[in-house]
C-alpha cells in the first residue's frame, strides 16, 4: 500500500534538512558571525513545520516511503501516522518555544559554547523527528544513538565541571542500557519473523512476526526497560535529577519536555503496534511502576531545595502518571474494552502534552531566573515577581497548570486519568476492578502533593522578599527568553479550555493503538468520543463562567463592604523590633510536613551550624534512597568482579596476543 | 576441473610457506618483500578461482587484493621504514627452531579443526580452508613472538590475508562490500599506525615493545 509522498512527509524532511543544514552552519559561526543570530530562529522554523506536518498527519492516512540510503540493500523505512503526527505536533511545539529561548540564550552567552549547542541542538532535533517517523528497528536504533550522543553532549556543555561529567556519564551510562534492552527486544522480534521474509527489520514484519506469549512478554519486559530509562520510569529514573540541573537550562526544558516523551513514544510503539494482543499482566506492571514513579517523584520533589532538581523530580512524578494511564489502557485492551483503553491512553496522551507544555515553561523561566540571580538554590531566592513581572506571570501559568488547577491543562489530563481509574470496576476481575480504583485515590495524592510542590516553588522565587542583597539587581530575562514563555504559556491556557478540540486531536491515536471501534466508528464520530463526552465530560467554558462568577462576586462583596481604594501601610511585623528577609518561610521549612511524614521513604542529611556561627545557616539534604538500595550495591559488586579481573593484566601486549591465540585454538579444538 | 583444483593447492601451499618465511624472517625490510609476495600469491590464488569457478566477481576482489597488497601497503609500508629509519634493524629474541615447531604443530592443528568446515564447504577448493586457518594461527604467533610494533602490524596485516584465503575457499569470497570495506579499513589502518609510531618513538625513543611495556605509566 504505498500512498505517493504526501505533504507530511514532505515537510518533516524538509525540516530534517533545514535543521541539519543549520547544525553544520552553526560550525562556521566563529568565521562568519553575521548568521549566528539566524541559527536558532531558523530552527524553530523547522520545529514548526514539523509540528504542521504532524497536525496534518493526525488527520490523514499513514503514508509509507523506503527512502534508498543506509547500506545497499538494507534500505531505510519511514512512515508518518497518527501516533508519529501527534509526537510530532508535541516535539514540534514545545522546541520551537525551546529554540525562541536558545535565541535569548545565544545572545548572552560566549561563543564556543552557543556554537557547540548549535550544533548539537539540531542534531538533536532531527533525530527525535527521525525516531517518530522510523518505520524500521535499524532506522530506529541508529536515530535512537543519535539522540542519546547528541543530548548528552548538550548535557555537559559545561564539561569544565567535574560534577557535570559526572551526572553526563551517569546520563549516558543509563541511555546506553536502555538502548541495549531495545535493541535485544527488537532483535527477539526479528528472529521470530517467517523464515525468508525480506527486510525482516522493518516494522511491519516485525509486527507480523507475532511471537507466542512467551517471547512477546520477554520483548514486553525489554521494552519497558529501555524505552522506561528514557523516560525516566522506576528505578532507571536515577539519571534525571542529575543531569536536569547540570545541563543549560533550555536543554533541561528539551530533556524533560520532549526526549521524556521519546521514551512514551517508543514504548507505545513497540507494546501497542509491535507486539501482538497483551496479557493482563503487562497492564498491571505498566500501572504499578507508573504509580509508585509517580509518588516517588512527587515526594522527592516537595523536599528539594534545588530549583531544577525540584523541576526533574516533578518530571519522573508526570511521567509516572502517563506510565499509569498506558498501564490502564493496557489492562482495558487486554480484557477486550476497547473503548475504556482508548480513554485511558487519551489521558495519558494529553497528559503527555500538557507536560511537555508546563514542564518546558518552567525550566525556561527557571533558566530566565537562574541567569538573572546566579543562584539555583531556592533558599537564596524570593520576591522576584517584582523584578521579573512578565517571566513571573509565565511562571504562575506554568505552576497553575501543572499544579492540576482549572480552568488551565493539567487538571484536564488528571481529570480524564481520574475517570479512566474509576472506571476500571468495568473490569471482569473482581480483584483488579476492586484494586484499580484505588489507583484513582493515588493519583489524587500525587496531583495534591504536585499542588503542594508547586505553591512551595513559586512562593519562595517569586513572592516574599529577596533573601539576599544581590538579587535586587536581577533584571527581567529578554525579549526571546519572554516569547518562548508567552508562546508555551498560551499553549498552556489554550489546552485548558479547549479539551474538546485536542481530543479530537488524539482521538485518531487512540483509535489507530486500541482500534476502539474500527472503521464504522470512525464514520460516526467513534465510541472513545461518546465515552469521553458522556462519562468523563469537562465543559471549560462552564467551569469558566462559574468561576468568573464566583470571584465578580467575592471583588463585590469586597468592594461593598470596603468602599475605600487600596491603601499601603507598614506590615504588621509580630511585634519584632526588625524583621528581615531571612525571616521568611524557607524552602526546607515550607517541605519540613512532608519530609516529617514520609520520612521512611527518604534518606535525609541535615547540615546544623555551630553554636558558635556568626552566619548560621540550616540545610537539609534529602537523598534518593534507591541510590544506596540498589545503585551503590551494583556498583559495588562491579568493582569487585572487575578487581578479580584485573589479576589477568600484564602489561604485555604479547601475553594479551596469546590469549587471543588460546581463545580461538580453544573454540577451534571444541567446535562440535 | 582437477587442474584448477591443483592450481588452486599450489598457490595455497606457496602461501603456506610465505607464511612460515615470514616467521622466521628477522629483518624487517624482506618481511614486507614477504608480504608482498604473499599478496601477489593470494590474488593469482583468487584469479585462478574465479577462471575456474566462472565467478567474475571475484575478478574484482583479485584486482582489489593485488593492488593494495602488492603495491600500495608495501608502499607505505616501506616509506614508514625509512622514515623511521629502522631497515636494518634485526629481531634479537626470536627463536627460530622453537618458533618453527610451534608453528607446525599449529599446522597440523589446524588441519585436523579444519575438517568439519571442508567437509560443508561445496566449493572446489574447499580443501585449502586448512591451509588458510593455519596460515591465520602463524600470523597470530607472528604476532604474539614479535617485538617490535612494526613487525606486528605486518603480522596483523597478514593475519587478513590468511582471513582473506579462508573465505575465497569456503564461499568464494565474502559479499562485495564487506570485501571493499575490509580493504578500506586495511589502508586506514596502516595510515593511523603510521602516525602512531612517531608518536611512540617521540614518547619512547623506541619502537620496541619491551622498552615500552617495561615502563610503568
Amino acid at each position: 500500500m504505498n500512498v505517493p509522498i504526501g505533504l507530511p512527509l514532505g515537510l518533516v524532511l524538509g525540516a530534517l534538512t533545514l535543521w541539519i543544514l543549520v547544525a553544520f552552519a552553526s560550525l562556521l559561526i566563529p568565521r562568519v558571525p553575521r548568521i549566528a543570530p539566524a541559527i536558532f530562529p531558523l530552527g524553530a522554523v523547522g520545529a514548526l513545520l514539523t509540528a504542521f506536518a504532524g497536525a496534518l498527519a493526525l488527520g490523514g492516512p499513514p503514508i509509507q516511503m523506503v527512502l534508498p540510503w543506509g547500506l545497499p540493500g538494507l534500505p531505510f523505512h519511514i512512515r508518518l501516522d497518527a501516533l508519529s503526527g501527534f509526537f510530532l505536533v508535541l516535539s514540534g511545539i514545545t522546541t520551537c518555544a525551546i529554540s525562541l529561548d536558545l535565541a535569548g540564550y545565544r545572545q548572552r552567552e560566549h561563543y564556543p559554547a552557543a556554537a557547540r549547542i548549535g550544533l548539537q541542538y539540531h542534531i538533536l532535533l532531527a533525530s527525535v523527528a527521525l525516531i517518530f517517523i522510523a518505520d524500521d528497528a535499524y532506522l530506529f536504533m541508529i536515530a535512537w544513538e543519535a539522540m542519546a550522543l547528541s543530548s548528552y553532549f548538550l548535557v555537559v556543555t559545561d564539561h569544565r565541571t567535574a560534577a557535570v561529567r559526572e551526572a553526563g556519564f551517569l546520563y549516558l551510562l543509563i541511555e546506553h542500557v536502555g538502548a541495549l534492552a531495545i535493541l535485544v527486544a527488537f532483535g527477539i522480534l526479528a528472529s521470530r519473523a517467517a523464515p525468508g521474509t525480506p527486510l525482516a527489520y522493518s516494522f511491519g514484519a516485525l509486527h507480523a512476526a507475532a511471537p507466542g506469549p512467551m517471547m512477546a512478554g520477554v520483548v514486553f519486559v525489554l521494552a519497558l526497560i529501555g524505552f522506561g530509562a528514557k523516560a525516566g520510569l522506576l528505578p532507571l529514573h536515577v539519571w534525571l535529577p542529575e543531569a536536569h540541573p547540570v545541563a543549560p537550562s533550555p536543554i533541561s526544558a528539551l530533556l524533560s519536555g520532549v526526549l521524556l516523551k521519546v521514551g512514551i513514544y517508543g514504548l507505545l510503539r513497540v507494546v501497542f503496534t509491535l507486539l501482538p494482543a497483551p496479557a493482563p499482566w503487562w497492564g498491571v506492571t505498566v500501572l504499578v511502576v507508573g504509580l509508585a514513579t509517580a509518588l516517588f517523584g512527587a515526594l522527592l520533589s516537595a523536599v528539594q531545595s534545588d530549583m531544577k532538581r525540584l523541576l526533574a523530580y516533578s518530571s519522573v512524578e508526570n511521567i509516572g502518571l502517563i506510565a499509569a494511564g498506558i498501564g490502564l489502557a493496557l489492562l482495558f485492551l487486554a480484557y477486550g474494552l476497547t473503548v475504556l483503553a482508548a480513554l485511558a491512553l487519551i489521558a495519558a496522551l494529553y497528559h503527555s502534552l500538557n507536560h511537555a507544555f508546563f514542564k518546558s515553561l518552567l525550566f525556561l523561566g527557571t533558566g530566565s531566573v537562574l541567569h538573572a540571580t546566579g543562584e539555583r538554590n531556592l533558599g537564596r531566592l524570593g520576591g522576584l515577581i517584582h523584578r521579573m513581572p512578565q517571566t513571573a506571570l509565565g511562571m504562575l501559568i506554568g505552576t497553575l497548570a501543572i499544579a492540576g488547577v482549572p480552568p488551565l491543562n493539567g487538571f484536564v489530563s488528571e481529570w480524564l486519568m481520574l475517570q479512566a481509574f474509576l472506571k476500571a470496576t468495568a473490569l471482569p476481575r473482581p480483584y483488579l476492578a476492586m484494586a484499580i480504583p484505588l489507583g484513582a485515590a493515588l493519583t489524587a495524592l500525587v496531583a495534591g502533593l504536585a499542588a503542594y510542590v508547586m505553591v512551595k516553588f513559586y512562593g519562595i522565587v517569586f513572592l516574599g522578599r529577596p533573601r539576599e542583597a544581590r538579587l535586587a539587581s536581577a533584571t527581567e530575562s529578554g525579549v526571546w527568553e519572554r516569547a518562548a514563555l508567552g508562546m508555551l504559556a498560551v499553549f498552556c491556557v489554550a489546552a485548558g479550555l479547549l479539551p474538546a478540540y485536542i481530543i479530537a486531536l488524539i482521538r485518531p491515536v487512540a483509535h489507530l493503538l486500541t482500534g476502539a471501534g474500527g472503521r464504522t466508528a470512525v464514520a460516526t464520530g467513534g465510541p472513545a468520543a461518546d465515552i469521553v463526552v458522556a462519562h468523563a465530560a469537562y465543559v471549560p467554558s462552564v467551569l469558566w463562567a462559574a468561576l468568573a462568577a464566583v470571584g465578580l462576586v467575592g471583588v463585590l462583596l469586597v468592594r461593598a463592604r470596603h468602599p475605600r481604594s487600596m491603601r499601603r501601610a507598614p506590615v504588621w511585623n509580630c511585634g519584632y523590633p526588625v524583621l528581615t528577609a531571612r525571616m521568611q518561610d524557607t524552602a526546607e521549612g515550607f517541605g519540613q510536613p512532608i519530609r516529617h511524614i514520609f520520612t521512611s521513604f527518604l534518606r535525609i542529611r541535615r547540615l546544623r551550624p555551630g553554636p558558635d556561627d556568626p552566619e548560621p545557616r540550616y540545610e537539609s539534604v534529602v537523598e534518593d534512597r534507591l541510590w544506596y538500595v540498589l545503585y551503590l550495591p551494583l556498583a559495588r559488586g562491579f568493582q569487585a568482579v572487575f578487581d578479580k579481573a584485573r589479576l589477568l593484566r600484564h602489561r604485555r601486549i604479547a601475553i594479551y596476543l596469546l590469549y587471543t591465540l588460546a581463545t580461538l585454538v580453544i573454540l577451534l579444538a571444541f567446535a562440535p | 576441473m582437477p587442474s584448477f583444483t591443483s592450481v588452486i593447492n599450489l598457490f595455497a601451499a606457496l602461501f603456506l610457506l610465505v607464511a612460515f618465511a615470514m616467521l622466521s624472517q628477522r629483518r624487517l625490510a624482506n618481511l614486507i618483500n614477504l608480504y608482498a609476495w604473499q599478496g601477489a600469491i593470494l590474488s593469482l590464488g583468487i584469479a585462478t578461482t574465479a577462471y575456474g569457478t566462472g565467478n567474475t566477481h571475484l575478478y574484482a576482489s583479485a584486482a582489489l587484493n593485488g593492488i593494495l597488497k602488492i603495491l600500495v601497503v608495501p608502499i607505505l609500508l616501506r616509506r614508514l621504514v625509512r622514515r623511521l629509519d629502522v631497515q636494518w634493524d634485526r629481531e634479537s629474541l626470536v627463536r627460530i627452531p622453537t618458533t618453527m615447531l610451534i608453528g607446525l604443530a599449529l599446522v597440523i592443528f589446524a588441519f585436523n579443526a579444519s575438517l568439519p568446515i571442508a567437509g560443508l564447504a561445496h566449493t572446489v577448493n574447499h580443501e585449502t580452508v586448512g591451509i588458510a586457518l593455519a596460515s591465520v594461527l602463524l600470523s597470530l604467533l607472528m604476532m604474539i613472538l614479535r617485538t617490535t610494533a612494526l613487525s606486528q602490524v605486518i603480522g596483523f596485516l597478514a593475519l587478513e590475508n590468511g582471513l582473506i584465503f579462508a573465505a575465497t575457499s569456503v564461499t568464494y569470497g565474502m559479499p562485495m562490500v564487506i570485501e571493499f570495506g575490509i580493504a578500506l579499513d586495511v589502508i586506514v589502518g596502516v595510515f593511523i599506525l603510521g602516525v602512531f609510531f612517531f608518536h611512540i618513538r617521540e614518547q619512547f625513543d623506541s619502537l620496541d615493545l619491551n622498552r615500552i611495556e617495561g615502563r610503568e605509566d
